[in-house]
């Protein structure tokens, strides 16, 4: 099984999206809503090299916004 | 010789999707054409006038939508933009970022999207500060100043809602007050976080490797704001550039009439890329409906 974080605000579409499309392909994930989580928001930010949610790491593998072909890919769906 | 559609939809919101289902169930030989699943229904934050479900919130009835036109095997290609859409003898042809097919028949679906600012960093600065969804994106913007633009009921409820996250917020409204609603406006002018900027417009968008202020042109000067986030909230324009030969009204809505029919035959659009005048979930659904059926009913004529 392969480590996937989702970082996620709680109004924004996509990431509930993209939370329920992993939730129905049994993948499990870790949710970190950047809302509460200021250390988060500023990481993703870091990482992804761009602001805007959702960021879904999968193994260090960053995918920036709902890209269901790039999630499907990286986990090898 | 390339296969010929019955029927292709452009757009998987609520008028799309309904209209694919409706095809669905008359056995239409039917394409899906979209680039991506419940359209603006996904963006609406809670829905409680979709007769049925009392209470929702948008992207639950999106899902809903997915799982129900899911049920039928109907072709859908998601994540595809149509560049265009044209109507030459009794074929249509849709080229897309990825190919070209081709219908006897379409409905336009496609919708609409925020309207965009136009100006010099906007597209540069996509994401590295400026957003078009404020709920999605502010927190981001902790302890951070901001601008928002526009000053109707989106623009405020943005502020409103960046007055808990952000440092500073600056609103340019580009007319005289601002539109929104009177509890909204008392809100956000009330708060002393906020600085508003009427009559006044944003006319570069600048930064690094991400957005590092705006300037704005104001009655009496031009400024510049130090700001890390730009919230572009200035309203919606209709998904309706890539059809070709379609009459629009001044707003660039595909006119339809009662029947959802172009000027175009055998050609039909339906939803909020439309003149239809109401721009609500279960209209556009209803309209995707009325959609299919003329189709069905176009081509068994042809026959």
């Amino acid at each position: 099984m392969k480590n996937v974080k989702v970082y996620s605000s709680p109004a924004c579409a996509y990431c509930v999206r993209a939370k329920q499309f992993l939730k129905d392909n049994s993948v499990e994930f870790e949710e970190i809503d950047v809302s509460l989580n200021p250390d988060a928001a500023r990481e993703i930010v870091e990482k992804s090299g761009q602001m805007g949610v959702p960021v879904i790491d999968i193994e260090g593998e960053i995918i920036v916004g709902f890209d269901k072909g790039e999630i499907e890919k990286a986990l090898g769906l | 010789m390339p296969k010929t559609y019955d029927l292709i939809i452009v757009g998987a919101g609520p008028a799309g999707i309904t209209a694919g289902i409706y095809a669905a169930r008359k056995k239409m030989d039917c394409l899906v054409i979209t680039e991506d699943i419940g359209g603006q229904t996904i963006w609406s934050g809670d829905v409680e006038n979709y007769t049925g479900y009392r209470f929702m919130t948008g992207s639950e009835l999106a899902s809903k939508f997915e799982e129900h036109i899911k049920k039928y095997s109907i072709g859908i290609k998601e994540g595809e933009r149509v560049n265009s859409l044209a109507k030459t003898g009794d074929i249509v042809r849709v080229v897309t970022n990825k190919d070209i097919y081709y219908s006897k028949t379409a409905i336009i679906a496609s919708g609409k999207r925020s309207k965009e600012l136009g100006v010099p960093g906007e597209k540069e600065f996509k994401r590295k500060g400026l957003t078009y969804c404020a709920t999605c994106d502010g927190p981001l913007f902790l302890d951070k100043k901001a601008v928002v633009v526009g000053g109707g009921n989106s623009a405020l409820d943005a502020a409103f809602q960046l007055t808990r996250i952000a440092e500073k917020i600056y609103i340019v409204n580009m007319t005289a007050e601002l539109t929104g609603d009177p509890v909204m406006k008392d809100k956000v002018t009330g708060d002393e976080k906020v600085t508003i900027f009427n009559d006044s417009k944003i006319t570069e968008v600048f930064g690094g490797k991400f957005v590092e202020g705006v300037k704005i042109k104001t009655p009496r000067s031009e400024e510049v704001l130090e700001v890390e986030g730009v919230f572009v909230e200035i309203g919606l324009v209709p998904n309706s550039g890539f059809t070709q030969g379609l009459d629009k009204n001044k707003h660039g809505e595909i006119i339809i009439n009662c029947q959802t029919e172009t000027n175009v035959k055998g050609v039909f659009a339906a939803g909020d890329v439309t003149n239809v005048i109401e721009k609500q979930i279960i209209v556009a659904a209803g309209e995707g409906a009325k959609a299919s059926l003329q189709t069905f009913r176009y081509l068994a004529r042809k026959k």
